[in-house]
């Protein structure tokens, strides 16, 4: 019989934490099919972050470093710097990457760094209890606004990929989501691409993914992607903003 | 080799020889240059730093230098982000550092606590300034609390050295990599302006020879063995606490095996000045013009602050019976000092906030030795 459909050799067997109806379980498979993918898990050195994405080193069957909260793109540069040829990628949240990161975002971006940044948007701080994020919508409600997030006083939500975009050192960027299987099948193809900059030393790509947290949205997990739909990705369009057809 | 080679035939004669040898090789450099130039002798091919005075002498030094020796220098967007950029390198298990001064050394705790947490080895040179805030940018002993006491989260201590020459910044950066790679710790290398900024002879020694363990647990891609993981997280039942106390145990052993200890003049001493860096510098001076009054004082300059030199502290107090303490702050290495003579030794104190025009003269120094040494002698 021909097997058609497996675990990826870069994921390990083994059941993870995450709540019924979160991303993470099928951001971790496209990410670990993009590296079997390019072959390069033997060489690959991941870098987690701080929240649910921490325990990184739990599913993955790579080497990992743990990086403090924001800092996984700092950390990533001095991976890249003294092993350049190792595969390098961070996998980080919004709180993280977008609120208490980006400097280390931003910079890293902007030098050009050789790595890819698997950045999960699910529009809250998953892992401490929902609170608002720098993506969290006009009017989301959350653990601390909980009259809704207002524009006025807390600003408009943050659009990473686009704002990455514009950077000299950004050789890709681009947001997927994963809420139905259509957009499944094109973040893979998204993510593969942007592994493929990385393997061919083309500089820094970046991903955005938007994705589901129920737990924390107080919805179960089908409403969770029916929101996506109708609310994450009016403001956070789909799209690649940025793709260098020649190498920086 | 020197031209005296073939005349130089008695002991006194070899010693001339070796002086000789040595002066052909002398340069002369900054503190922070000599520092720069150590950890490339080290064999430190990767620094993240970001400008702060008054220690940009290091990052400058290495930006020229490092790309001649296929190393990486990178300017980071903050001090955070140099830190962080260390602790990449590091679990790479390349030898890597960074520098600062005080407000930027503040920053980094985050960065030192986790490398701490993981066992990260790592240099971090800390030139430091006056405080507390943006302070000034004068000698200063202020962050002696911050540097010995663990700096930022979690209940670590890391090694820390003191120089106070020119040739200590040289020699002691040389010295911070291999602590850091016997123990896997963070090591930091704590100055200020007077030895940072200062120009001396420099004899720019070879690397010492240390044996050192092997470094199986860095990162690389697992390559077919087992996967390695680099994290200071320890959420299992007894994880952490078990994990705090191997690190526990680590400065037992560094309180066994580490502490260096400097003395002058303190086998007849009834009165012993106790100063640290370039405090101990000046203090040298005074003590020398105390001898020269005939007065039987000598000089204690711990080293390594943390692992803090008690034993040797406590028996040079213990022939004294009287201790000075000299700080540039208002009291904190005098903390250590009485915690490590005991109650039986009276331990004074002589100290004045950082700040310009408050680095105390070798002759201020006399006088305040003067006075203790006369309550010394009721």
């Amino acid at each position: 019989m021909q097997q058609v459909f497996k675990r990826p050799e870069s994921l390990k067997d083994v059941q993870t934490h995450f709540c019924p109806g979160c991303h993470h379980g099928t951001i971790h498979r496209l990410v670990a099919d993009a590296l079997d993918q390019f072959g390069v898990q033997e060489r690959t050195i991941g870098v987690a972050s701080v929240g649910c994405s921490v325990f990184l080193y739990a599913y993955f069957d790579i080497d990992v470093v743990e990086a403090p909260h924001g800092r996984a793109p700092a950390v990533a540069t001095g991976v890249k710097r003294a092993r350049p040829d190792s595969f390098v990628f961070t996998y980080q949240g919004d709180g993280d990457l977008a609120a208490i990161g980006t400097a280390e975002i931003i910079h890293a971006a902007n030098r050009g760094e050789d790595i890819t940044v698997i950045f999960v948007n699910n529009t809250t701080y998953g892992m401490t209890g929902g609170q608002m994020a720098p993506t969290t919508l006009v009017g989301q409600k959350t653990s601390t606004s909980p009259y809704g997030r207002n524009k006025a006083k807390d600003g408009a939500p943050i659009r990473m990929a686009e704002l990455l975009a514009q950077l000299g050192g950004v050789a890709f960027s681009a947001r997927v989501a994963v809420d139905s299987p259509k957009h499944v099948l094109e973040a893979k193809k998204v993510i593969r691409e942007a592994f493929g900059y990385q393997a061919e030393g083309r500089g820094f790509s970046f991903v955005e993914v938007l994705s589901a947290c129920p737990t924390n949205w107080g919805s179960g997990p089908l409403a969770a992607n029916a929101r996506i739909a109708a609310e994450v990705i009016p403001y956070f369009p789909l799209g690649v903003f940025k793709k260098e057809e020649v190498p920086l | 080799m020197p031209s005296c080679l073939n005349c130089c035939r008695t002991a006194v004669d070899q010693r001339h020889l070796l002086w000789e040898d040595q002066l052909l090789k002398r340069l002369f450099v900054k503190g922070n240059e000599a520092a720069a130039m150590g950890a490339i002798e080290a064999g430190c091919r990767y620094y993240f730093g970001y400008p702060i005075t008054p220690q940009s002498d290091i990052p400058e030094y290495l930006s020229r230098e490092l790309p001649k020796l296929s190393g990486e220098f990178i300017q980071a967007e903050s001090e955070i982000g140099a830190i962080n950029m260390l602790l990449g390198a590091s679990a790479c298990g390349v030898r890597a550092m960074t520098s600062s001064s005080s407000p930027g050394i503040s920053l980094k705790q985050e960065g030192i606590s986790y490398m701490a947490g993981a066992e990260l080895p790592g240099v971090i040179i800390n030139i430091s300034r006056s405080g507390p805030g943006l302070g000034g940018i004068d000698a200063s002993q202020s962050d002696y609390f911050q540097a010995v006491k663990g700096g930022g989260h979690g209940g670590y201590h890391i090694p820390v050295l003191a120089p106070n020459s020119v040739q200590e910044m040289y020699d002691l950066t040389m010295h911070a990599f291999d602590l850091a790679d016997q123990y896997r710790t963070p090591v930091m290398l704590l100055g200020d302006s007077v030895v940072g900024q200062m120009k001396e002879a420099l004899v720019p020694n070879p690397r010492p020879a240390r044996e050192l363990p092997g470094k199986g647990w860095t990162v690389r891609g697992k390559g077919g063995g087992e996967q390695r993981v680099v994290k200071s997280l320890f959420l299992g039942d007894g994880e952490l606490e078990a994990h705090n106390w191997h690190l526990h145990a680590k400065y037992q052993v560094m309180k066994d095996k580490e502490c260096i200890s400097e003395e002058h003049e303190t086998a007849d001493a009834r009165l012993l000045v106790t100063a640290f860096g370039s405090v101990a510098r000046i203090a040298q001076t005074a003590v020398a013009l105390a001898r020269e009054a005939g007065l039987k004082v000598g000089l204690f300059r711990p080293v390594t602050l943390f692992p803090f030199p008690e034993k040797a502290l406590a028996q040079a107090a213990g022939r004294a019976g009287r201790v000075l303490v000299v700080e540039l702050n208002t009291g904190q290495m005098v903390e250590d000092v009485r915690l490590s003579v005991g109650a039986g030794i009276q331990v004074s104190f002589y100290g004045r906030p950082p700040g310009a025009g408050s680095l105390p003269s070798p002759e201020e120094l006399f006088e305040v030795i003067k006075k203790q040494y006369a309550r010394a002698s009721q």
